[in-house]
């Protein structure tokens, strides 16, 4: 059935009306996801939702019964399970205790960043507001937080890449020999001095390319 | 620039480390054009950007709300402080295919969405949901807009509308048999897209299913034929489609293509989770499928051999004691042939035909392509998926605005960077391809229907650039409502966007979702979960839609249809 019979035919019969409270007082929380590490967990724990907005249902149906009939006993169903994004998010090293590592830019800039232990690329790379994307958050899941290792020396001293990240990898543009997704490599005293290069993201395409 | 600070809004995302806003891109969207240069070495810099063009509104029209219009208006945004986007989409919430397409169980896939929403609380972007471009309304309650009035109110025009049709096999039976589903429109189905709420595929005919196609959502629909319903359950998939595949009798699934291993079109990624899931087999691959030297291949085909070629081994060495109660296999080298009834019912389908096929020039040659031969194989198939892959379509309005489409490519005609490309007469009279000014298309309408996010997002980015580039060089002709004056002097027509188009189309405004309604829907949606809760109700659904409602304003509620 086409949509506007799906509309036509349904309208009528279920229009709500909103509590007009409802328009008001948002809280940020609401649109918190729970966090979940980019996995399907059991039992993901229903959305902590502060502010509440009350739809009121008035149900404006003369079939009232029907509405009645439809109330089982389902339990709700968490809506999404995405984890939630951080942006950046890493603290400043503690004094003596600093990591370093350069990232060099498409344009060829270098930027020597002092981090702490821990941190990954694709955090740090945002915290300092450096051009790379992370389209999954971190999770894993894509391509975009591509680095490129300079020295084979740092890239040997990384623990491998799993499955996973060889999976997205395989996907990335320009992917070389020490290529690793900034998602996955964490700082450590050993990477003290590490060197990544951001690859040029944007395959321009030419018309050459669809001939 | 302060003034545009000054107007910022909280962005309304939070993250969950610091509990602080991101307002990360927007301060990226404020400050870049001043603090440094971040171009990439062929564009111009912010900086020229910014002083040669900051006094004046650059309004930009974005047609479909997906990841190629969203990456492409961040780009343009974060370039050009002066960019205004109005974003056009004709369903009531945004996302396109990110919502719609992505399979429910990887919704760590859909954290893009963070970024659309920091895109999204720029005050320098406006959402016009539940508005259409150039088409008929969707359902009672939305409008449309004509193109040509867009084309009146702004500097640029990006199509990003992606790709809403698919491809057909045309072969006997495809539009009679009952039992034949598109793949988009069953993926459309278990991800609440409204236009398929009624697709009610079923899956209770037979324990056998084809899908034909080797693509990524052909491995989505084979994933969810085969996954744990349970697992699903905890994904936001729509309760109809929970239901319907609680009952499914499928156990075995055929995924089929025309060629080999080699040219298939999937990713590891979705092989691997295949391979994975527990209790479902793999049934072996043809061996002579694969090359033997696998070192020899480039990187990501060999990976993706080694695991095709590993799982087939064991799963023929090794029997596994407890046999699985699910299977799929990968069947290369068949094209379909015809449909066939089953002979009890019809109208139902019972079998699918195939022809065997042969690779040439060789089948580790990944552009071979495949002869038919005479031989035949007949799959048995309750349900049969046909996944070969997704198709855009022109806007009504295209032809007489004179925007060519290639209809065999499936794609707006561009220049590849994303500037709308069409012949016209130069200035010496003769015809040659030229940008049409002002308008560029970004994601599956530009380079067709394939790749995932990341490559649509690097397509948009180079879109964007594009738009970019090209503003700075402005020099007069090359966007709508602005020509040359001659002299250098620019004659520019005062455009308005979406007040004008509003205004033009007579859209009433109670119609049109705006972005703090669509934070509403999601609200809704977060609050209540998958399901129907109200004041600890709880509702069998089926379908979701959209339903709006106050006699003064158009409120929109996102629910899943009550059956």
């Amino acid at each position: 059935m086409s949509a506007p019979r799906v509309f036509a035919q349904r309208l009528p019969r279920l229009r709500l009306a909103l509590d007009s409270r409802q328009t008001s007082g948002s809280s940020l929380a609401q649109y918190a996801r729970p966090r979940c590490s980019g996995q399907l967990t059991a039992n993901t724990p229903r959305l902590a939702v502060s502010a509440h907005r009350s739809f009121g249902l008035a149900a404006q149906t003369n079939n009232s019964a029907r509405w009645q009939s439809l109330q089982t006993s389902q339990q709700p169903r968490p809506f999404s399970t995405s984890s939630a994004m951080s942006h950046g998010h890493v603290d400043p090293p503690k004094p003596g205790e600093e990591l370093y590592v350069t990232f060099i830019t498409k344009e060829g800039d270098e930027h020597k960043i002092s981090v702490s232990k821990g941190d990954n690329l694709l955090d740090i790379a945002q915290a300092h507001d450096l051009d790379m994307e992370g389209a999954c958050g971190g999770s894993c899941a894509c391509s975009t937080c591509h680095v490129i290792v300079t020295e084979q020396d740092y890239y040997d001293k990384m623990p491998e890449p799993d499955d996973d990240e060889n999976d997205m990898l395989d996907l990335a543009f320009g992917l070389t020999e020490t290529s690793r997704l900034g998602c996955q490599v964490h700082m450590t005293p050993e990477l003290n001095g590490l060197k990544v290069k951001l690859p040029s993201m944007t395959r321009n395409l030419q018309s050459s390319d669809f001939n | 620039m302060a003034s545009i600070a000054a107007q910022a809004k909280p962005s309304r995302g939070v993250c969950l480390l610091c509990k602080a806003t991101t307002t990360r891109i927007f301060s990226r969207i404020r400050t870049r054009g001043t603090t440094r240069a971040n171009f990439s070495s062929a564009a111009p810099t912010a900086a020229a950007a910014a002083t040669s063009q900051n006094e004046r509104s650059f309004r930009v029209a974005v047609i479909g709300s997906g990841p190629a219009g969203f990456y492409t208006t961040y780009r343009v945004m974060s370039k050009l402080q002066n960019a205004r986007v109005d974003m056009y989409e004709a369903l009531p919430v945004p996302f396109g295919l990110v919502r719609f397409g992505v399979a429910p169980d990887h919704p760590e896939v859909k954290n893009c969405q963070e970024k659309f929403n920091e895109v999204a609380a720029s005050p320098n972007f406006t959402f016009i949901g539940n508005v259409s471009v150039g088409d008929l309304p969707g359902h009672p309650d939305a409008s449309t807009v004509p193109l040509t009035s867009i084309l009146r109110h702004y500097h640029a025009v990006v199509f990003a509308y992606g790709s809403s049709k698919d491809k057909t096999l045309g072969i006997p039976g495809e539009s009679t048999l009952k039992g034949i589903y598109s793949a988009r429109e069953f993926v459309g189905w278990y991800n609440g897209l409204p236009e398929h709420a009624d697709l009610n595929p079923d899956l209770t005919q037979g324990d056998e299913a084809v899908i034909i196609g080797q693509g990524n959502v052909a491995l989505d629909v084979a994933r969810m034929l085969l996954e744990d319903v349970d697992v699903l359950r905890k994904s936001d998939i729509t309760e109809h489609a929970l239901e319907a595949l609680s009952k499914s009798k499928i156990k075995r699934v055929h995924v089929v293509g025309r060629r080999g291993p080699m040219q298939a079109a999937f990713t590891i990624k979705e092989v691997r989770e295949l391979m994975r899931l527990p209790d479902v087999s793999f049934h072996p691959t043809d061996q002579s499928l694969i090359p033997s030297d696998l070192k020899q291949l480039p990187r990501a085909p060999r990976r993706l051999m080694e695991i095709i070629s590993r799982e087939s081994s064991s799963s023929c060495s090794s029997p596994n004691p407890t046999p699985a109660s699910k299977s799929w296999s990968l069947d290369f080298l068949l094209t379909p042939q015809t449909f066939l009834p089953s002979p009890s019912n019809p109208t139902q389908l019972a079998s699918t035909v195939f022809q065997h096929t042969t690779l040439s020039p060789s089948p580790f040659d990944p552009n071979a392509y495949a002869l038919p031969t005479t031989s035949v194989t007949t799959i048995p198939s309750s349900a049969a998926f046909r996944s070969i892959g997704y198709k855009s379509a022109a806007l009504r309005e295209f032809t007489d605005v004179g925007i060519p489409f290639d209809e065999r490519r499936g794609v707006i005609s561009n220049d590849g960077q994303g500037r709308v490309w069409r012949e016209q007469r130069t200035a010496d009279g003769t015809m040659a391809y030229g940008h049409f000014p002002g308008l560029y298309c970004a994601g599956w309408v530009k380079r067709g229907p394939t790749g995932v996010i990341a490559s649509t997002m690097a397509d948009a980015f180079a879109t964007g650039d594009a738009i970019v580039g090209d503003w700075v060089q402005e020099d007069g002709g090359r966007f709508l409502n602005k020509s040359s004056g001659g002299k250098g002097r620019e004659v520019e027509v005062e455009v308005d966007g979406w007040e004008g188009v509003r205004r033009d189309a007579g859209v009433d405004k109670a119609r049109v979702v705006g972005w703090a309604d669509w934070q509403r829907i999601d609200g809704a949606e977060r609050e209540r979960g998958g399901g129907w809760v109200k004041r600890g109700r709880s509702l069998r659904v089926r379908g979701r839609c959209w339903l709006f409602l106050d006699e003064e304003r158009l409120h929109v509620l996102y629910i899943d249809v009550i059956l």
